[in-house]
């Protein structure tokens, strides 16, 4: 296969940071842009979706105006050698989007495993972060839910928007 | 982005577009083809109903999400613990920095939170450090340590 270089590689991310063209043949379209095979430019999407450079590929949905209007922060105070299980368990669990680890702000913040539950209205959300807590034995672990109560900016630069999850609204 | 006072008018068609393609999209010569041919509608019209949607602000974007360490760049979530009197005005200059995104009040102590992103990791720290001495008020900066896969997934 036809392997870009750096530069190459740099003009294919801004390009398709626009969003993948809305034609037949996509591809073929940013590869007339760039200069380029239609083929080299498969197969470096695909390579990079291989890699894990692209995360995920397809659509982002706002899941604000498809009617998931509550979205609460979860916050769990976990011990370091539970983190995985514990992270593992919310991972199987539909309701939740995202799953991150990070560092505690003592004193003000003893919590380290962030997780988003979206859904439609604030009890449904309560209700789901119960059953998680039940059915996952987790009434152990202390946690506070912040629900976003006001939302002052969706996106940075494009830039950033395609490295950020929409998800974190 | 539009924020609608109400929902877009979504049909059978368009639940099962999105149901299906927020899981992944070929990356082949005529990946909307291939697709239209899942969904059991032509491709003509699965490119019109993405266009509708992108229009219509149901979806953000239609392409790849990039992961954020591999590109270099810095990304973090911040909190902030902002008196109620005051929290427009720091609101306000937050916002006004580029690289803050997805910037939301919540219901905490700590009660606004916000994603930094930044063309190289370094700035992240100096990103903080220029919103703490404008709105004088501290800023957490909580990044990930590690990320969790999860079923990335809204049913409509």
């Amino acid at each position: 296969m036809q392997q870009l270089n750096s530069r190459q590689c740099e003009a294919l991310k801004l390009a398709i940071q626009q969003g993948l063209p809305l034609r037949p043949q996509p591809y073929l379209s940013l590869a007339q842009q760039l200069g380029l095979s239609e083929q080299a430019v498969i197969d470096t999407l695909q390579q990079w979706q291989t890699s894990g450079l692209i995360k995920r590929f397809g659509m982002v949905v706002n899941h604000h105006n498809i009617g998931y209007r509550a979205n609460a922060m979860v916050v769990w105070d976990v011990p370091e050698d539970q983190v995985e299980q514990v992270a593992g368990q919310f991972s199987a669990n539909d309701a939740v989007t995202l799953c991150y680890q990070r560092p505690r702000m003592l004193p003000h913040w003893p919590y380290n495993l962030f997780c988003m539950i979206h859904g439609r209205q604030r009890d449904t959300v309560l209700q789901q972060i119960d059953a998680l807590v039940q059915r996952h034995d987790l009434q152990h672990l202390p946690h506070d839910v912040l629900f976003s109560t006001k939302q002052f900016k969706q996106c940075g630069g494009r830039y950033a928007d395609t490295r950020i999850d929409a998800r974190y609204g | 982005m539009p924020i609608l006072a109400s929902m877009p008018a979504m049909d059978d068609i368009d639940r099962n577009i999105l149901n299906q393609l927020q899981r992944g999209f070929p990356i082949a010569e005529q990946p909307y083809k291939l697709a239209a041919e899942q969904l059991h509608i032509g491709e003509d019209e699965l490119l019109q109903r993405l266009q509708a949607m992108l229009d219509e602000g149901v979806l953000t974007r239609f392409g790849p999400m990039f992961h954020a360490e591999h590109l270099g760049g810095g990304l973090s979530l911040v909190a902030m613990a902002i008196p109620e009197h005051d929290f427009e005005r720091v609101a306000a200059i937050v916002n006004s920095f580029d690289q803050v995104a997805h910037n939301y009040a919540r219901e905490h102590e700590l009660n606004m939170w916000f994603v930094l992103a930044t063309e190289t990791a370094p700035e992240i720290d100096t990103v903080i450090a220029a919103i703490e001495e404008k709105t004088r008020y501290p800023a957490y900066n909580m990044p990930k340590q590690q990320e969790f896969f999860v079923g990335l997934h809204f049913e409509v």
